[in-house]
């Protein structure tokens, strides 16, 4: 590795500022989280020096609050610390067990919800879980900052929708109703510690009666980015979640998927897992919206 | 390139220190304060031979930056025994939970730091907490063993 600087700013002004400086003067600055991903990027494939950022002691990226209508998961709180959280657990089940799927114990201890979206790769566990329960990015900048939906932020192997002079600050998530409750499945070859080689998540809304009202699919690992599936949520809402309705929000997780081959699966397998994961996840979260 | 001057607690000692930007907390450890007993492994977070708790919290000191630190608490396999080996210590000895010894260190840290969490774990969660720390010695089976036993020590002191 390279010269290096580090910095450590307090308030949101402060790195925006920095940001906006090495901008102009063409100098690499980079945000940094948890640094369970950027650290070993550093060591490996992108050595060129850069100003780190620190984000870690902001309020603003610190900031979990459960309201009565928004859950608020500041960017840079680690994964150990939320999946700590029982409210948040019961809430918010299938978010909170995709960023708990994401690297061990230690790495649970620094890794971030935040980071995991900012680091925007095909297979991050929590991302596809946050498209489904409904996430919005709050991304702080020197303008008053913007909002954008998780499945928009994005935007190839990689990259995303941040400019230079822009941090995640956090998400934001509709509280769900009661009777209604997410899930988040993948496919690894082992029991833990491996790379999702397919993943979707569930949310459904559950009347009294059964039928399902309400449904966000999102998947990942199957696509250059994880994806909103509108398609299989159309396959869910308005039905008993009976057999024929999974097996067509499935088929649109197939057709939603453009996977590549690679040496955790072929992109026919996991065209053929990811409808698997969606049915199977689709009926957790409705056995836990039913019973919530 | 700036150093950065950082204040920290290890082991319970107010430590002062310069580290470069991009020197990891296992770099400032091992080279900066001579604490040689966190072992490198992978250097990717994948082996946690580099385990330390960090704020009470167990993380792998080499994807952790020295200069994170300022301000924060550490605890490494040199703050663990007492006047005597932890119990972790030894039932690892008893059991033979180790050949070549450089996991050790990240396996009594974590291990230490399940036990606090939950002091009767059983196999499987013992096994998951550990997901993260490797072994091509022992085959992992002495190594559950000992944390069992000195679970069961810890709960009832002989």
């Amino acid at each position: 590795m390279g010269a290096y600087a580090y910095v450590a700013p307090q308030s949101v002004e402060e790195v925006v500022a920095i940001l906006e400086e090495h901008a102009s003067s063409g100098d690499r600055a980079q945000l940094l989280a948890g640094g369970t991903d950027l650290l070993v990027q550093m060591r490996t494939v992108d050595r060129e020096p850069r100003t780190i950022v620190d984000v870690k002691k902001l309020a603003e990226t610190n900031r979990l609050e459960l309201g009565g209508d928004e859950i608020y998961i500041g960017a840079a709180i680690p994964s150990a610390v939320l999946f700590e959280n029982e409210e948040l657990k019961a809430l918010l089940p299938g978010l909170l067990e995709a960023s708990d799927l994401i690297g061990s114990t230690q790495i649970q201890g620094r890794a971030t919800m935040g980071g995991n979206l900012c680091n925007s790769s095909p297979a991050g566990d929590s991302i596809p879980a946050m498209i489904a329960v409904g996430a919005i990015c709050d991304i702080g900048n020197g303008s008053g900052g913007r909002q954008i939906p998780v499945e928009d932020f994005v935007t190839g192997v990689g990259t995303n929708v941040l400019e230079s002079g822009e941090l995640l600050l956090g998400l934001k998530i509709p509280r769900p109703a009661d009777n209604s409750r997410d899930a988040y499945l993948r496919f690894i070859p082992r029991t833990e510690m491996d790379i999702a080689v397919a993943g979707a998540g569930v949310s459904v809304t559950i009347e009294a009666d059964g039928t399902c009202s309400t449904a966000r699919v999102g998947i990942g690992a199957v696509a250059p980015t994880a994806l909103l599936v509108p398609a299989a949520a159309d396959a869910l809402i308005g039905t008993q979640l009976d057999d024929d309705a999974l097996n067509a929000a499935g088929e649109a997780c197939t057709a939603a998927s453009s996977p590549i081959t690679d040496k955790r699966g072929t992109a026919e397998y996991r065209r053929k897992v990811v409808a698997v994961l969606c049915r199977r996840a689709a009926n957790i979260a409705k056995q836990r919206a039913a019973g919530a | 390139m700036a150093r950065v001057h950082v204040e920290a607690t290890v082991n319970g000692v107010e430590q002062e220190f310069l580290c470069d930007p991009n020197q990891s907390l296992l770099d400032v450890l091992r080279d900066e304060l001579g604490l040689t007993g966190t072992k490198e492994g992978c250097a990717t977070g994948d082996c946690g031979a580099c385990s330390v708790m960090l704020d009470g919290r167990l993380v792998c000191s080499c994807l952790t930056l020295g200069a994170e630190i300022q301000g924060q608490s550490v605890e490494t396999i040199e703050g663990i025994a007492g006047e005597e080996l932890h119990p972790l210590q030894q039932k690892f000895l008893e059991h033979a939970a180790l050949q070549c010894g450089i996991c050790t260190p990240g396996f009594i840290v974590a291990a230490k730091a399940l036990l606090e969490k939950n002091p009767n774990p059983d196999e499987t969660e013992i096994r998951y907490w550990l997901a993260g720390n490797l072994c091509r010695c022992t085959g992992y089976d002495k190594i559950i063993r000992a944390v069992q036993d000195a679970a069961g020590e810890l709960a009832h002191p002989a």
